[in-house]
C-alpha cells in the first residue's frame, strides 16, 4: 500500500495531493473524485485479486450473453412454459403427421398412376400389333424369302392365293409381295394377262418376304403336292430362302377415322 | 485501474472461448452475474466514497453471488424458483439503481 501510494504522490495528473484513496472516510466528502484519479494504477494483491473478480464477470458476462444467443429460451423456462411449448411442439407433430398422411396417399395415387403406365404400356404393345396385322408398321424377323420365277408366266392370281394360304397356315404373321404389304383384306386378281394384288400390277419374278419360323415356313412349302410341286407343274420355280432376321419394310397407310366396314373384304 | 482491465479481459477471452456453460450451472449463473454486477457498482461506489476495501469487496462479491445463487437453488427445490429469482433480480436491480444514482452524485455531483 505503501509503494502505490508513493507512486500516487509522483502523478501529475493528480489535483489533489490529499491521497483520497486510503481507507479514511472522513475526509471524502470533501473532495470530488475524478475519474483520473479511479483510473489510477494501483499495484497490490488486493488490487489483483478485484480485477481477477472482474475478469471472472465479463468471462461469465460473455459467456452467458453467448449461451443465450443459442437456445436460452428454454434454458432459463420454467416449466409450465416448457409444457406450453412441448404442447405446442405435439400440436405442430400432430399437423406434420397429418400432411404425412396426405402426402402418403398422394404417392400411392400417383403409383396407381404408374400402374396406369404399365396399361398404357400394354395398349402400347397392343397397337404395336395391331399396326402389324394391318400392315401400317415395318416389321422385323426371321423368316424366308420365297421367289417365284415364272418364265411362261402360267402362274394365276389363284395359285399366289394357294401359296399365301399355305403360308399362312404354317403360321406367316406378315408377309410382303414384291413391294406390297399383305393385310387381312388383301386380295388377288387376274387382269389381262397380270396378276394384281388390291389393285397394284405384280410383276414376276414374285417374292414374297415372309416372317414366321422359316423351318415350319419352308417345311409348308415343300411338302407333296404343297406349292413348290404345283408351281413346278406349272414350268414355274419356287425357291424358298430362310433368313435369321428378315425385314419387312413396305408398309400401309393405317385407314382414316372414316367408315371402317370397308377393310371387311377376304384375302 | 486494473479492474477495468481484467472486466475487459474477461469479456474479450469470454467471446473468443465461447465456452459452453455446464448444465448444472445454467439456472445459476445468471443471478450469480447479476449479483457480482451489484457487488462490482458497489465496490465502485464505495471506491468514490473513499471507503474501498479490497477485502470488504472480495468478500462481499464472493458471498452475494454465491447467496443468490444458493436461493435460486433452494427456491427451484422448493418450486418457487422463477418467483424467487425475480425477487432476487428486483433486489439487486434496486441496489444497483442505488449505488449508480450515489456513483453518479458523486461524480457529477447531480
Amino acid at each position: 500500500m505503501s509503494t502505490s501510494e508513493n507512486d500516487d504522490d509522483t502523478r501529475p495528473e493528480r489535483e489533489e495531493p490529499a491521497a483520497p484513496d486510503a481507507p479514511d472516510a472522513t475526509d471524502a466528502p470533501n473532495e470530488r473524485p475524478t475519474l483520473g484519479a479511479l483510473l489510477r494504477p494501483r499495484l497490490n494483491g488486493g488490487q489483483l485479486l478485484v480485477g481477477l473478480l472482474c475478469l471472472v464477470v465479463g468471462f461469465a458476462v460473455a459467456t452467458q450473453v453467448e449461451s443465450g444467443r443459442g437456445d436460452a429460451k428454454f434454458a432459463t423456462a420454467r416449466q409450465d412454459e416448457l409444457v406450453g411449448v412441448l404442447d405446442d411442439l405435439a400440436q405442430r407433430s400432430d399437423r406434420l403427421r397429418q400432411d404425412l398422411a396426405n402426402l402418403q396417399s398422394t404417392k400411392a395415387q400417383l403409383e396407381r398412376d404408374t400402374k396406369g403406365d404399365t396399361a398404357l404400356q400394354e395398349a402400347r404393345d397392343r397397337a404395336w400389333t395391331y399396326g402389324v396385322l394391318a400392315g401400317t408398321v415395318p416389321v422385323a424377323g426371321p423368316g424366308i424369302e420365297l421367289t417365284i420365277v415364272d418364265p411362261q408366266g402360267r402362274v394365276d392370281a389363284g395359285v399366289l392365293l394357294d401359296t399365301l394360304q399355305e403360308l399362312r397356315d404354317a403360321g406367316a404373321e406378315v408377309i410382303q409381295v414384291n413391294e406390297v404389304r399383305l393385310i387381312v383384306s388383301s386380295h388377288f386378281t387376274d387382269a389381262g394377262g397380270a396378276v394384281r394384288l388390291d389393285g397394284r400390277a405384280l410383276r414376276a419374278p414374285y417374292r414374297f418376304r415372309v416372317i414366321g419360323d422359316p423351318d415350319t415356313l419352308a417345311t409348308a412349302l415343300d411338302i407333296p403336292g404343297g406349292v413348290t410341286e404345283t408351281l413346278r407343274g406349272l414350268g414355274a420355280t419356287g425357291v424358298a430362302t430362310k433368313y435369321p432376321k428378315l425385314t419387312v419394310s413396305a408398309v400401309r397407310e393405317a385407314p382414316g377415322p372414316g367408315p371402317t366396314g370397308s377393310a371387311g373384304g377376304g384375302g | 485501474m486494473i479492474a477495468v482491465i481484467g472486466l475487459l479481459a474477461g469479456v474479450v477471452i469470454g467471446f473468443a472461448l465461447q465456452p459452453d456453460v455446464p448444465l448444472w450451472l445454467q439456472p445459476y449463473l445468471p443471478i450469480a452475474i447479476v449479483a457480482s454486477l451489484d457487488a462490482m457498482f458497489g465496490g465502485l461506489r464505495a471506491r468514490l466514497e473513499g471507503v474501498f476495501d479490497e477485502k470488504v469487496f472480495v468478500v462481499s462479491f464472493v458471498s452475494n453471488t454465491i447467496v443468490a445463487a444458493l436461493i435460486v437453488f433452494v427456491g427451484d427445490r422448493l418450486g418457487v424458483g422463477s418467483q424467487l429469482t425475480t425477487g432476487v433480480v428486483v433486489v439487486l436491480g434496486i441496489r444497483i439503481f442505488t449505488n449508480l444514482a450515489a456513483i453518479r452524485r458523486r461524480l457529477f455531483r447531480a
